[in-house]
């Protein structure tokens, strides 16, 4: 059972949170001008990396999205912060 | 003769049965150490080849002593004897045979050993097929029986701790090490599998600071517990998880199992160390015991193993075993395989030096053994072969093990952060250097407790498994898995440990390999030429022991494994005869009254229609949207544009997830210019509300607008049919319900006994339709009005199952039924948005890819059935024939016989259907084939008439 840091309530079971999405993703805008490669992209490819990576993730809880540093081989958490003005 | 008690200590005798026979134990035995008492050779038969065993161990690491466990009224499967507490009245049966350990009708098996090698199962039953053989192999495997009758309760409690440090294992280095963590001024937490604390000070003597062991261990137990530290015994901290969580389960004497969730800052393991056994032919026979285990069973429980004892040994530490023994009265020869001992042993008792084992004799148990060539007689043999550290904690947090040549097994290597090994664990097994490694895991603060004892020495001299002729020499016992195994193995080129272990299935029992994973890595080593070091060790997953499933689960079952949601007025629809069933996590009335099912919901349905029906609509949802930037946020998360709503009016729209599928449809209405209330269905709420906190963050100024959920808040009842005005109007929720001032898709807000009441022209069934919303509290006084006012207008109560029905009848979609992962609005003919509107919505960029604009989509459409025909069943698959090939072209989604049209109403998916219409296609479903037309999807009121009738 792994401890997420949600940065409103502190760190708490994983089973209280869901994975939102990459971080850095940024929604192509407007419709009319996004290709079909481009919105594929955002929807659906995933860097999924081995090693660092930093995600979004939802406190269900609490209902706070939050941006979290960890790395997905040693499940080490380095640190999240709230979303308001990251560079998301 | 066999064991027997020699000491009972004025215990209290506690009566059981084994296998049908009946035995006395005493108070402090366990299952095994009372049947070792009555001289029980024969336990249980081995797995594979079904022999006669006998017990083996005294704990955890017991391979043979498996036993169903009966205690009143309550059966437990595949209990350790060794580490049960033996109960008045237990019935105790063997497992792996029938009828009995002593009588198995399956023991003729091991006449067929020579041909059920290891691998047997894999290589003989694949042709023509495993599933021939299945069945029958599988009633042969298995071990103990589950009660069927016997619904284990869901009463196990999970308890999560937070403590500065968390010693695993009271023996002497473990308890050090509570005693220096909890001077320093920590929390500390300490569990022990064992009954009581101590470890080996319970039958190894030593002196620590001035007291015998045992009152030492007692003393600083009293300590820890009267500083409020938490100290458990019979409870086993099975596995250590993601981020250091550490799984304890306790077993509580008249209490259930309970689930401890402990994260602490720093972890000592002190888990101690397990003798394994020397390997030689037929060392398996009831009898053949571990040496420690003997020790145990004299010290704490007197019982003495044999009366001819054959000690094995390869190290000093059994020595003490033969002094023990000897002194309890027995005979004991020991046989040592180095070539001298280091310890003198007193009079009377023989020592053999570089002793081999050449055989046991005595299929039912020991009665003698070939010592280098020279019969003994014997009726047990005790065997050491060193002792094998616990490290599976140190592992499952990511150790790395070196293999130490000093004690002949692998130890911790580099430390792991936040966790210091300690004792026996550790590879120490002089007591002064037990408490000496406990104290500085601990933290060392305060003086170290002292040993006065003379150190033990263990002086191992590796004495590992090798082929030997024909003879069997068994590693692991449990799976039957002997050396010759593992020469096959190796022949066969599973030579990495991972490979012995699946090909042979060493280790994989309930036993996990305690006693015979070393033993089988070191015999891979031999026979490969390789040492044990490059030969290495398989992953210590957890759980250690066998956790019970109740003790996983906890209470997370039945109804509380997804509990439902339940409506304020539940009572209220129990009283007037409401039947409940489960709709999208809300217990809601289904129907109502006795009798049939169909029949009622039509009754329902038909009076809903002619007069008026009064529905319980509360799970629906009330989701407020507020700030200046509501309208933007509900515009952006909606199909439809919504903010261009005039204050007072509702619209219907849809949610689309990002890829443009129909997530979800309701209606919005709006307050003001910054305050909505969206009305998402009843199965979508958590999911509506976490879309829009998700934009609201992500994309909008959060300080601009907010969201919150108050369904649970109100309550809303519903009058729907032709008299549904007169009822609500005898309410006098002071509003005016003149279709000017209310037409349908407005709202208005009145009063109710003092409170609020919103009043909602919405329609889910295509009649006049009034949404009565009030705070829960007064949810049970409109109730009851609405029931005295209905008396007179003939009104019905309507269960979900008949508002289905009425909904279907108009085509009315269910998101998620009447739609799949690939519906979009425009496949239900609603492109109006998707053409129009500007500026950006979740979802708009899919409903122009290539996929989302083919023109052979599934679309939603109404099907009907020739003249007397019964509905289509739901499911059934629409299928085109071309060329010779058939294939689903869409699948009925609603399907209902409807009372007020006297036919058969079904909504389905079909490919292009909607240039479709009045086609007739074949529906395949189990077999039978049906004939339908395709119609629109509202069959009845098409002119929509009724919505003001
Ligand atoms: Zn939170």
């Amino acid at each position: 059972m792994q401890l997420f840091p949600c940065p409103f309530c502190g760190p708490r079971d994983e089973t209280e949170f869901q994975f939102a999405t990459e971080a850095g993703k940024t929604r192509p805008e407007p419709a009319a001008e996004v290709s079909a490669e481009r919105w594929t992209k955002y929807l659906y490819l995933k860097d999924n990396p081995k090693g660092p990576t930093r995600e979004v993730w939802l406190h269900v809880t609490c209902g706070e999205f939050f941006l979290m540093e960890r790395d997905t081989v040693s499940h080490a958490v380095a640190g999240s912060q709230a979303l308001g003005g990251d560079p998301r | 003769m066999t064991a027997r008690r020699i000491s009972a200590g004025g215990a209290r005798p506690i009566p059981f049965t084994f296998d049908g026979k009946s035995f006395s134990g005493i108070q402090g035995d366990t299952i095994a150490s009372a049947l070792l008492a009555n001289g029980v050779r024969v336990v249980g038969r081995s797995f594979k080849y079904h022999r006669p065993r006998g017990i083996v161990g005294s704990g955890a690491e017991e391979p043979n002593a498996v036993v169903d466990v009966t205690l009143a009224g309550k059966t437990t499967p595949n209990v350790r004897a060794t580490t049960e507490p033996l109960a008045d009245g237990m019935a105790v049966r063997s497992v792996n045979a029938a009828p009995t350990a002593e009588a198995d009708r399956a023991g003729f098996l091991d006449r067929f050993a020579a041909f059920i090698p290891a691998g047997f199962y894999y290589k003989t039953f694949l042709w023509p097929d495993w599933h021939l053989f299945e069945p029958r192999i599988r009633a042969m495997a298995g071990l103990g029986r589950l009660d069927p009758a016997h619904q284990p309760p869901a009463d196990s409690p999970s308890i999560n701790l937070r403590c500065d440090v968390l010693v695993v294992g009271a023996g002497a280095a473990g308890l050090a090490a509570a005693r220096s963590a909890a001077r320093a001024g920590g929390r500390v937490m300490l569990v022990d599998d064992q009954d009581a604390p101590g470890g080996s000070l319970g039958h190894r003597p030593a002196v620590i600071d001035g007291m015998p062991g045992g009152v030492w261990a007692e003393a600083v137990v009293t300590e820890l517990r009267a500083a409020g530290h938490t100290v458990l015994s019979r409870a086993t901290a099975f596995g250590l998880y993601d981020h250091g969580l550490v799984a304890v389960w306790q077993r509580r004497t008249g209490l259930p199992d309970a689930l401890w969730q402990v994260r602490a800052k720093r972890i000592v393991v002190a888990a101690g160390a397990i003798e394994r056994p020397l390997v030689f032919p037929d060392n398996d026979r009831p009898g053949v015991m571990s040496a420690e285990a003997a020790l145990v069973y004299l010290r704490r429980h007197g019982v003495l193993a044999g009366e001819r004892i054959v000690v094995a040994t390869n190290n000093d530490k059994a020595y003490a075993v033969a002094v023990a023994l000897h002194e309890a009265g027995a005979q004991v020869t020991v046989a040592d395989t180095r070539p001298r001992g280091t310890l003198a042993l007193r009079d009377g008792v023989e020592v053999i030096h570089q002793a081999t084992i050449d055989g046991v004799s005595g299929a039912r148990g020991v009665s003698s053994v070939t010592v280098s060539g020279r019969p003994i007689e014997a009726d047990c043999v005790l065997t050491s072969g060193g002792f094998t550290p616990t490290v599976h904690l140190f592992c499952q947090a990511k150790g790395r093990l070196r293999f130490d040549e000093a004690i002949a097994g692998f130890i911790p290597g580099d430390p792991v952060a936040g966790m210091a090994v300690a004792g026996a664990a550790n590879g120490a097994f002089a007591v002064s250097q037990v408490l000496a490694q406990g104290h500085a895991a601990g933290g060392g603060a305060g003086e170290p407790p002292r040993a006065t004892t003379p150190d033990d020495t263990c002086a191992v001299a590796a004495a590992w498994p090798a082929p030997r002729g024909k003879a069997r020499q068994w590693i692991d016992f449990q799976n039957d898995v002997a050396v010759k195994d593992v020469a096959l193995a190796a022949r066969e080129n599973f030579r990495s440990v991972e490979h012995l272990k699946r090909y042979t299935t060493l280790g994989m029992a309930t036993d996990q390999g305690k006693t015979s994973n070393m033993n089988g890595l070191a015999a891979m080593a031999a026979i490969t030429g390789r040492t044990i070091a490059e030969t290495g060790t398989t992953t210590y997953r957890p759980p250690f022991v066998p956790v019970p499933f109740t003790v996983v689960a906890g209470r997370r079952r039945g109804e509380f494994f997804n509990p439902v949601k339940r409506l304020a007025l539940e009572n209220q629809h129990r009283a007037d005869g409401a039947v409940f069933r489960e709709y999208g996590g809300w217990l809601r009335p289904g129907w109502y009254g006795t009798g049939q099912p169909a029949t009622e919901i039509a009754r329902e349905a038909r009076q809903a229609r002619a007069t008026v029906g009064i529905l319980d609509g509360s799970p629906l949802g009330k989701i407020e949207v507020i700030g200046p930037q509501a309208g933007a946020v509900v515009d952006y998360n909606s199909y439809q544009t919504l903010s261009t709503l005039k204050p007072g009016r509702i619209r219907y729209g849809f949610m689309l997830t990002e890829s443009g599928v129909i997530y979800d449809d309701g209606v919005v209405s709006k307050l003001s210019d910054d305050h909505y209330v969206v009305s998402c269905s009843s199965g979508h709420v958590g999911g509506v509300v976490l879309r829009l906190e998700e934009w609201r963050q992500d994309r909008f100024d959060r300080s601009q607008v907010f969201v919150h959920n108050s369904t649970p808040q109100w309550a809303t009842l519903t009058a729907t049919g032709p008299r549904s005005r007169d009822l609500v109007a005898m309410l006098g929720l002071g509003v005016d319900l003149s279709d000017d001032a209310l037409p349908h898709m407005s709202f208005a807000d009145g009063s109710f006994a003092g409170g609020p009441a919103r009043v909602s022209r919405v329609s889910f069934t295509g009649d006049r339709s009034y949404e009565i919303a009030v705070p829960t509290g007064t949810a049970k006084a409109l109730h009851l009005a609405m029931m005295e006012a209905g008396r007179t207008l003939d009104a019905v109560l309507l269960g979900s199952e008949a508002l289905l029905l009425l909904r279907a009848e108009k085509g009315y979609i269910i998101a998620g039924k009447d739609t799949d992962g690939t519906t979009m609005p425009h496949d239900l003919g609603i492109a109006g948005p998707r053409d129009k509107r500007a500026g950006e919505f979740v979802g708009k960029r899919s409903l122009f890819t290539e996929n989302a604009l083919r023109d052979d989509r599934q679309q939603g459409v109404g099907l009907t059935v020739a003249e007397g025909e019964p509905p289509l069943p739901t499911g059934a698959h629409a299928v085109e024939t071309r060329g010779g090939a058939r294939r689903s072209i869409g699948f009925v989604t609603s399907s209902y016989q409807s009372p007020v049209l006297g036919r058969p109403v079904a909504l389905a998916l079909i490919e292009r259907g909607l240039s479709r219409l009045g086609e007739t296609l074949d529906f395949v479903h189990l077999g039978t084939t049906r004939r339908a037309t395709i119609a629109p999807v509202c069959a009845f009121d098409p002119e929509g008439a009724r919505i003001n009738g």
